[in-house]
């Protein structure tokens, strides 16, 4: 049976935006797609629906590779369906989730029942990630090689550190054989222990046990310097910190097969967010300092970090009303992360549009070994149009997601993907969710 | 001016005035306490609620005595862990609770914070018993009023030395919170695995982890309870190696001032952080600071319900 993405009929034909990749600002012009591959600036026979692009930017769908869509076991918070719509509403075309669900993505047929489920369903493209142990139990690998054959196309315990050394190495050595990357959360569990912030003045000041730089920095020596030692692609999930991102700079600058993601909340929010004592903030890695923020950013000019990852980390509302330390980490956040972007890195003056660009397409195609994304013929018509000018309220009743909150509640932000197609599929159009 | 609190979580934006205006019913309400009849009706239809997430039976029982002797009915829920490990989210608990049209709630919880969550969802008054390492503001204010009640000296000329595990202690913070702002001078005190840097950041503190240099000066000197976890978490070495080198004792007080006062908020380790001879002698504030406790509490517990002057 195929398990290829549902295509769209409709030939589309959008007429008069700015195309405009990481490549670079291409002008105004035209772009048809029909039977889900790009046909170029002109239609090969009659179009379907026209749609008028003009004071919108068009451009590749983008990629995020690190999402959870909660299915199987937590669809209280995430499913499939929810979470694909989720990531089509942010702009994206692809998303690869984690395998930290229950049961834990760790067998073939789990990985093939994903791939399987998600090709039925409207919305981004699933590629599932599977798990580097056994139930996320950190001593027994899983069988890389037929998780791949499944489909898999990344391995990883996120959520979880491998803390065990000679667990992450021989799991390195195995993905290095079969072309795999492997993508850490690299946090030391043992001088991380019950930390739910920050560790630094201001989890002083508020009594909350906190989760020092030096847990992310030492464990992402660690992973790097195991990528430089059994040639495995080793992708970095969520720096955090001004130390860990060096450590991810100095082994790049040596050649080690390292990539590293940073999130939209570690680029804009900081650890003074949990003045308010509200669990939304509550992540992990946590939320740092602003010397952190700066040092991403800089991170993201200096072409250190390769992409934006998400970490679209659902919960229920209920689970976010805890207290700080039993409520769960993770922030929901990918129908935003675009213009939290936006604002935080174009807006600021950081980066160009196409920079920023490259985070969402080129930097993760790079990451997981893909080719980067275009608009060329014969492309797929995996493509989003943005309104760059638009200012809109964040309202969380409107979200795809079953996460109806987030740290972004009622702000005003700039610069909105307002339609998004998957394999020519019209998978997201704001007209039609409200705003 | 009004003196009425809204809640008393920490003392970020309490007055000055409603500190020293605590302090004064403070005193009425021990001389209530003092009188055959130990009751007054001055919260007489009132319901306080106390919710204790963490066991702490002696504070408990001190925030009902106060709520008794006012006249206030009183309710106790008692639960152990946290909201989230029975399934039921915090703000439920908290939505069930204002169904029994509760005035006051007295929190106690593991996590701090939770008294300012639960400010969001309720319209009673919230005293704060203890959140996690963060505040518990009535010990804090019963501290401060028993040094003032029992030196009589101006809180500005006064230097205040916490000696111990100020990482893990909320009654650390608080003290270092409300002396702050009464004009006191805060050295924080013990080993350096126990006393983050981070702390330097807190408003007029300052760190010294050489108790003997921590000392000079002293006018209060607080020794906090030392956990036994603390030894299985690899921030001591031994008992004895804290004791040889941060017990409070006569001999250690040497650089302090002549008529230096000694607190513990208790329960105490004898002979471990405070030298037992030191806790019962003419130094120690120890049993005067656990006298002050209900009367403290009556006069916080008057502030929220009732307040002074306008209403």
């Amino acid at each position: 049976m195929t398990m290829a993405k549902q295509v769209g009929d409709a030939r589309t034909w959008i007429r008069g935006a700015r195309l405009v990749t990481a490549a670079g600002d291409q002008g105004t012009a035209d772009l048809a797609f029909a039977g889900g591959v790009i046909e170029g600036p002109t239609p090969q026979g009659p179009v379907d629906v026209e749609v008028d692009g003009s004071g919108l930017v068009l451009t590749p769908a983008f990629i995020d590779p690190h999402v959870h869509l909660r299915e199987p076991g937590f669809e209280v918070k995430e499913d499939l369906a929810s979470g694909l719509a989720a990531a089509a509403a942010g702009g994206f075309g692809t998303v690869v989730s984690m395998a930290n669900t229950d049961p834990v993505i760790d067998e073939p047929g789990l990985v093939r029942w994903l791939i399987e489920k998600a090709a039925s369903l409207p919305g981004a493209r699933l590629h599932p990630a599977a798990a580097v142990t056994m139930g996320l139990g950190g001593t027994t690998l899983t069988d890389a090689a037929a998780l791949k054959e499944a489909g898999a196309v990344m391995l990883t315990d996120d959520g979880i550190p491998v803390s065990d050394g000679e667990v992450m190495r021989r799991a390195c050595e195995w993905a290095a054989d079969l072309g795999l990357v492997v993508q850490t959360h690299s946090e030391d569990p043992t001088l991380r222990r019950d930390g739910v912030m920050n560790e630094g003045a201001v989890s002083e000041r508020m009594g909350l046990p906190g989760n020092p730089r030096i847990a992310e920095a030492s464990m992402v020596y660690r992973d790097c310097a195991i990528a430089a030692f059994t040639g495995a692609r080793v992708h970095i999930a969520h720096v955090t910190c001004r130390e860990a991102l060096d450590v991810v700079a100095h082994f790049k600058e040596r050649g080690a097969p390292v990539t590293c993601e940073v999130t939209p909340q570690h680029l804009s929010l900081t650890d003074e967010a949990f003045a308010s004592f509200d669990p939304i903030y509550k992540v992990a890695p946590p939320l740092r300092t602003q010397d952190d923020v700066d040092a991403l950013r800089e991170g993201v000019k200096r072409g250190v970090v390769d992409c934006i990852g998400t970490d679209h980390a659902p919960h229920t509302r209920d689970e976010k009303h805890a207290d700080l330390l039993s409520a769960p980490f993770g922030i929901a956040n990918i129908e935003v992360a675009f213009p939290v972007l936006y604002e935080a890195l174009v807006k600021s003056g950081d980066l160009d549009l196409s920079a920023l660009l490259r985070l969402l397409q080129d930097g993760p195609a790079h990451v997981m070994g893909w080719d980067a994304p275009t608009l060329d013929v014969g492309a797929p018509a995996d493509v989003v149009l943005l309104d760059l000018e638009a200012a809109r309220v964040v309202d969380p009743s409107t979200f795809k997601s079953k996460a109806k909150f987030g740290p972004w509640d009622a702000q005003t932000l700039q610069g909105w993907p307002v339609k998004t197609w998957v394999a020519g599929h019209l998978a997201f159009d704001r007209a039609e969710s409200g705003r | 001016m009004s003196t009425q609190l809204e809640h008393l979580i920490d003392f970020d934006g309490v007055p000055i005035e409603t500190i020293h205006a605590i302090f004064e019913t403070t005193e009425v309400m021990a001389q209530v306490l003092e009188r055959p009849v130990k009751r007054v009706p001055a919260l007489q239809g009132f319901t306080v609620a106390t919710l204790f997430f963490e066991d702490s039976t002696r504070t408990r029982l001190s925030f009902e005595r106060a709520a008794r002797a006012q006249s206030a009915d009183v309710m106790t829920f008692a639960r152990g862990g946290s909201s989230a490990s029975k399934g039921e989210s915090l703000r439920d608990t908290v939505a069930t609770l204002d169904a029994l049209h509760v005035d006051a709630y007295v929190v106690r919880h593991p996590a701090a914070g939770v008294p300012r969550q639960m400010a969001q969802w309720t319209k009673a008054r919230i005293v704060n018993a203890g959140d996690g390492r963060r505040a518990p503001p009535t010990q804090a204010l019963l501290d401060a009023y028993t040094y003032r009640q029992a030196t009589g000296r101006a809180f500005e000329d006064t230097r205040l030395v916490i000696i111990g595990d100020v990482a893990h202690s909320r009654v650390a913070r608080s003290n270092a919170s409300l002396w702050h702002a009464l004009g006191a001078e805060v050295v924080l005190c013990g080993p350096p695995t126990l006393v983050p840097p981070a702390l330097a950041a807190l408003p007029g503190v300052r760190i010294e982890t050489q108790l003997d240099v921590a000392m000079e000066g002293a006018h209060a000197v607080m020794a906090l309870r030392i956990q036994r976890e603390r030894l299985t978490s690899a921030r001591l070495a031994s008992l004895a190696a804290y004791t040889a080198q941060y017990q409070v004792n006569e001999e250690r007080l040497a650089g302090a001032a002549e008529d230096v006062v000694v607190m513990h908020p208790g329960p105490l380790n004898r002979d471990v952080e405070i030298d037992g001879a030191l806790a019962d002698g003419p130094r120690s504030l120890i049993t005067k600071q656990v006298a002050n406790g209900v009367p403290v509490r009556m006069a916080v517990l008057y502030h929220l319900l009732v307040g002074k002057g306008s209403r």
